[in-house]
């Protein structure tokens, strides 16, 4: 069973997104992700200051097989991301809800985080597709 | 374990027979000369001759193994064809050698054209694409001239099967083209219903294989070529399993606008270890005017070259030259062996030998992915089922394969079947040889329930065992470097030869 | 049968199996208004014995005594060991490795050549190879355009002085892109790009140059300054390289402050047949930061389980069959027959010997030049250094003197009439280490009794 934290927000494409006091979000993949796209071999992040809405593919996560989108979790314009990343993609893998968070976002609309999952609506989406 | 070529070295070594006297003094710019000679070995010709002997061997190929590689058609290459196209008077022909010094070459092209036209019903010829990926870019580019010139600029739109090659949705995007994905239905025929509503005025064309790469024939090319020209769009045939239907059915006649044909598959041109390939385009006379050009036409007794000096309308040139000639040689030799009576046999055994593996794989207990479906000259096989209740993968079966000193079959494509397994045995191999490989994949499957480990451990009779691929990437190191080892380094001074 | 094992017996005992009738059967899902009948304009089988004596005849019919032919396609002696080794069959007749433990042969072959040419370009990586220079160049420019985003333009300044072709094969492949192809003209006296004008296009939003090493007329372009120049104005430089010369002239990736982003070209000089123009390969190199641009295959050096070195396709994320239309080129093949070939004959050569030959070459098509100078009107046109080729002006009509001496057997070189007729009467000529002094003596008596027979008639 993949790791599911409480206080994180959750996408229905296996991102996580966790409020900042400031007002952003950092998002990443979740443990489930990255155990299905297993290790992980280049991260592709966005560029700083590009805006997304909510659905946009914004990054690319590669293993040795496959190269997969991250799509962007809610609208908003990209204030920072994981450099660190560029040189140790296997931090995503190994600590996905912490060190290997992939950027940093300035929601646009305040009311679209409510709409994600919670981590207690994430587990069961996972149970289903499980089924 | 061999060691690179650069480590056999030793300062100062030559292989002297190719070592040329001094020349004295050139008048060059110090600024336009190099300071250090580049990083190549210094060897003997024996060291060279022994070490790429022996890495050959390490190898598998056709000339040593059974190469069932779904979707590549591993047929027997034939030495003539090398051996022909290598005579002196072709391989030193130099590409812009005048038509009168060219005839003999120029002749043997010349009837290679009329004979792909021959079998793909098509009404003119290009050799000139390098590859199957580079027939593909010639076709769609002549699509997408095709409605430009028609003043339709907004037939930008490319539908690929999901079941297609990457180098179909691949090309699309390197014509300007966007690509709308057409679902399979679960028969392996494509969804009629979901290719109406995919076709509009901003279709351009759609890219089809037929058989597809499912390893089945769609059934309904003729509802699907319909649908498309009636929507204004053209049909491109990726003439990759071309050898599943040579002599038993002319592209042309299903409708196609436009054709490559993968030379090195279909006729026999060598893979050489990833290439050269190549991949003549025919079209139908829709198309005609926008064929690549140079290609031959006659005048008389005479053979002469044409191109866009007298084919205004053509996209242009693909190679410097006229493609990969010598391939082209290769092919036209194959196709003179085998003459009409050879070449209306290949589909035949191709398929014959495709059908036997099939339904012995069956019956030794492997799941099909078509049940219900004829096998084209190839078939998929699917191990989802052997995955979830021993753990071992298609990946697992293809190396325990080597073990067994079969090539493996293509693992993990098409991407719709899970744990899939797409096998090709063409129409060269014996019985025997079928008969063996059915063998040996009844003795893993039976070794996935004795001992799923030891498959998992496949394989053990290798140079190496399974690689560490993601290592490869992580610390990637695509060169080898003086830092490398120590006694060897750069010839600091090149004027002290 | 040709290559059909299948005795009848094979083929019942089969057919009982599969439990159909006859062959036919096996095609009962394609609806039979598809079936064709025969294969009309398909000539009657020959036996290789037949076969072999009407491709003698007409490989004779081709076969010319001397040339001096140039322009992207050489003449070099090629070592015997390079094709009776490269067509072993387990070379010849293996696929693409994607099996990486059955394909350690090739793999190594692969890695070998790619530090053999990242070493000869002076740049961090090269790619397994392209199919030939001038598809090479394309695909390098489609590479500049995603490397530089400084620029918004896709516009790419192509020297006049690159071969003609190879700006065609260019725009074919490019034009659907959006890529505008600008052509800078070359300094009538020197034959190298115009300086000036390159600086006419300081202030504008260009991608990405061309600079090409020679170029198309064999001189040697100024390229440390347009290297300067690129760097000074964010505008990716690309060379474009001759591999033999480059055994003698400086690198790319020692070009300017610190070298070009991307080097490639055409690989054929170093053991491929002439071959009538293919198959050959596309060499391309580039610094490691660009590396994930990179098209086509790339082969990486890792370990086994066990820890024993091994070799594998790597960075495979970039290629079409996983990233589909996202991919960095629609491109599948490498050309791994001829990078055998090339591995073999730079192993052979080596550092000295790919040299000497850079310079046999130099020093002949300066010696060739001077035989010519001294033929009545005929002059060299341009003034720049050149490698191993060199433009003449001609008193006479070039296509009649070439006529000419092709009945004599020799080829004269390549007219230049149709790429830059504002040249006149030009001729492209090459001599390479392959050409004695006499075989310069006998084209300069040839030469000058064509020219005699020509102003004559």
């Amino acid at each position: 069973m993949s790791e599911i934290p409480g206080q994180l927000k959750f996408t229905r494409d296996h991102e996580w997104v966790r409020e900042h006091d400031d007002g952003t979000v950092e998002v990443g993949i979740t443990d489930h992700a990255q155990t299905a796209l297993g290790d992980l071999v280049f991260i592709e992040l966005p560029d700083t200051g590009g805006s997304f809405t909510a659905h946009d593919a914004c990054c690319v996560v590669e293993s040795v097989k496959a190269a997969s989108d991250v799509y962007c979790p809610l609208a908003g314009t990209i204030v920072n991301t994981n450099e660190i990343l560029i040189e140790k993609p296997e931090l995503v893998n190994d600590d996905p809800y912490g060190e290997g968070w992939l950027f940093r976002l300035r929601p646009d609309l305040p009311g679209e985080l409510e709409g994600l999952l919670d981590d207690k609506n994430y587990e069961r989406l996972l149970a289903e597709d499980n089924e | 374990m061999e060691p690179l070529i650069f480590q056999l070295g030793k300062k100062g070594r030559t292989a002297g027979a190719h070592l040329l006297e001094g020349v004295g003094e050139m008048e060059l710019p110090n600024n336009a000369l190099r300071d250090k000679l580049p990083l190549l070995p210094e060897v003997s010709e024996l060291d060279v001759v022994r070490h790429y002997t022996r890495l050959s061997q390490k190898n598998f190929s056709i000339d040593t193994h059974f190469y069932p590689l779904g979707s590549c058609t591993m047929k027997y290459n034939p030495r003539a064809c090398n051996t022909f196209a290598m005579l002196a008077g072709f391989r030193d022909r130099h590409p812009l050698a005048p038509e009168m010094v060219s005839q003999g070459f120029m002749k043997c092209m010349f009837e290679l054209q009329e004979m792909l036209k021959a079998v793909t019903g098509m009404s003119a010829v290009s050799l000139t694409p390098m590859a199957g990926a580079q027939g593909e870019l010639a076709g769609v580019t002549m699509i997408r001239a095709y409605h430009l010139d028609h003043g339709d600029d907004t037939r930008t739109e490319i539908i690929v099967p999901d079941a297609a090659h990457g180098t179909n949705p691949a090309t699309a995007k390197m014509c300007g083209c966007s690509v709308r994905e057409l679902p399979t239905q679960p028969d392996g025929d494509v969804d009629l219903v979901a290719l109406e509503a995919l076709v509009g005025p901003k279709t351009a064309g759609i890219m089809l294989t037929n058989p597809s790469t499912l390893g089945v024939f769609e059934r309904n090319i003729k509802a699907i070529q319909e649908i498309v020209h009636g929507a204004g769009g053209l049909l491109y045939y990726d003439g990759a399993n071309l050898n599943a239907i040579l002599g038993k059915v002319l592209p042309g006649d299903m409708g196609f606008d436009v054709i490559h044909i993968n030379l090195h598959k279909t006729f026999s041109t060598p893979h050489g270890g990833g290439g050269p390939g190549s991949g003549a385009v025919g079209v139908g006379d829709t198309l005609k005017p926008y064929l690549p050009v140079p290609f031959i036409a006659r005048q008389g007794s005479n053979y002469v070259w044409e191109d866009s000096s007298v084919h205004s309308k053509s996209i242009g040139r693909l190679s410097a030259f006229m493609g990969n000639a010598g391939v082209l040689l290769r092919a036209y030799v194959y196709m003179r062996l085998l003459g009409e009576s050879g070449m209306s046999r290949v589909a035949n055994y191709a398929t014959l030998n495709a059908n036997y593996l099939m339904e012995k794989l069956k019956s030794v207990g492997f799941d099909l992915a078509f049940p219900s479906r004829r096998a084209s000259h190839e078939f998929v096989l699917t191990l989802k089922r052997q995955a979830k209740e021993s753990g071992v993968t298609a990946m697992d079966f293809s190396k325990a394969l080597l073990d067994e000193g079969f090539h493996a079959p293509t693992a993990y494509f098409p991407l719709l079947i899970p744990e899939c397994l797409l096998i090709e045995p063409t129409e060269t191999e014996s019985k025997e040889t079928l008969d063996q490989f059915i063998a040996a994949m009844a003795k893993i499957l039976e070794e996935t329930q004795r001992d799923p480990q030891a498959i998992k451990d496949a394989p053990v009779s290798t140079p190496v065992r399974r690689l560490d691929e993601v290592r490869a990437a992580r610390q990637l190191n695509v060169r080898y470097s003086y830092q490398d080892h120590e006694g060897l380094g750069e010839i600091e001074d090149p004027r002290s030869l | 049968m040709p290559f059909i094992p299948h005795t009848e017996s094979d083929t019942q005992a089969m057919l009982r199996d599969i439990g159909v009738e006859n062959i036919e059967e096996l095609f009962d899902e394609i609806p039979s208004e598809f079936h064709c009948l025969g294969l009309k304009g398909i000539p009657k089988a020959l036996t290789e014995f037949q076969l072999a004596r009407l491709m003698r005849e007409r490989s004779a019919k081709d076969q010319i005594k001397l040339s001096f032919m140039g322009a992207g396609a050489y003449e070099h002696h090629i070592p015997a060991a390079v094709w009776e080794i490269a067509t072993r069959g387990e070379y010849y007749s293996a696929y693409t490795p994607y099996q990486a433990e059955a394909s350690q042969g090739t793999l190594q072959v692969i890695y070998e050549y790619q530090t053999m040419i990242a070493s000869l370009t002076g740049l961090d990586v090269s790619n397994a190879s392209l199919y030939d220079g001038a598809s090479a160049l394309a695909e390098a420019i489609l590479m500049a355009v995603r490397i530089n985003r400084k620029s918004r333009s896709k516009r790419v300044l192509i020297p006049k002085t690159v071969h003609p072709f190879y700006v065609d094969v260019v725009g074919s492949i490019t034009r659907n892109q959006g890529i505008k192809i600008v052509q800078l003209p070359y300094d009538n006296e020197t034959g190298q790009v115009s300086l000036s004008a390159l600086d006419a296009y300081s202030h504008e939003d260009i991608t990405a140059i061309v600079i090409p090493q020679t170029n198309v007329f064999g001189v040697l372009e100024e390229v440390h300054t347009i290297t300067q120049w690129a760097v000074d104005h964010d505008v990716l430089a690309i060379a474009l390289v001759n591999p033999v010369a480059l055994g003698l002239l400086k690198p790319p990736g020692e070009w300017g402050p610190d070298g070009v982003a991307i080097a490639c070209g055409e690989g054929q000089p170093l053991g491929i047949p002439l071959s009538s123009g293919g198959p050959y390969f596309g060499f391309l190199s580039c610094r490691e930061a660009f590396v994930r641009q990179l098209p086509g295959r790339l082969v990486g050096r890792t370990t086994d389980l066990e820890g024993t070195q091994g070799f594998t396709l790597t960075l495979q994320a970039r290629e079409q069959h996983i990233r589909r239309s996202r991919a960095t080129s629609n491109i599948c093949t490498n050309q791994g027959l001829m990078v055998t070939a090339a591995t073999i004959y730079m192993s052979l050569l080596g550092p000295r010997g790919l040299r000497r030959v850079a310079e046999h070459c130099h020093v002949k098509t300066r010696d060739l030049v001077s035989v010519m100078n001294g033929i009545d009107g005929v002059d060299e046109v341009f003034t720049g250094k050149r490698f191993h080729e060199a433009v003449l002006r001609l008193p006479v009509s070039v296509e009649a003197v070439l006529n000419v001496l092709s009945e004599w057997g020799i080829l004269g070189g390549v007219p230049l009439s149709s790429w830059y007729p504002e040249l006149g009467e030009a001729l492209l000529v090459c001599a390479t280490e392959t050409k004695s002094d006499d075989d310069l003596k006998i084209y300069g008596q040839a030469l000058r009794a064509a020219i005699d027979q020509v102003s004559e008639a």
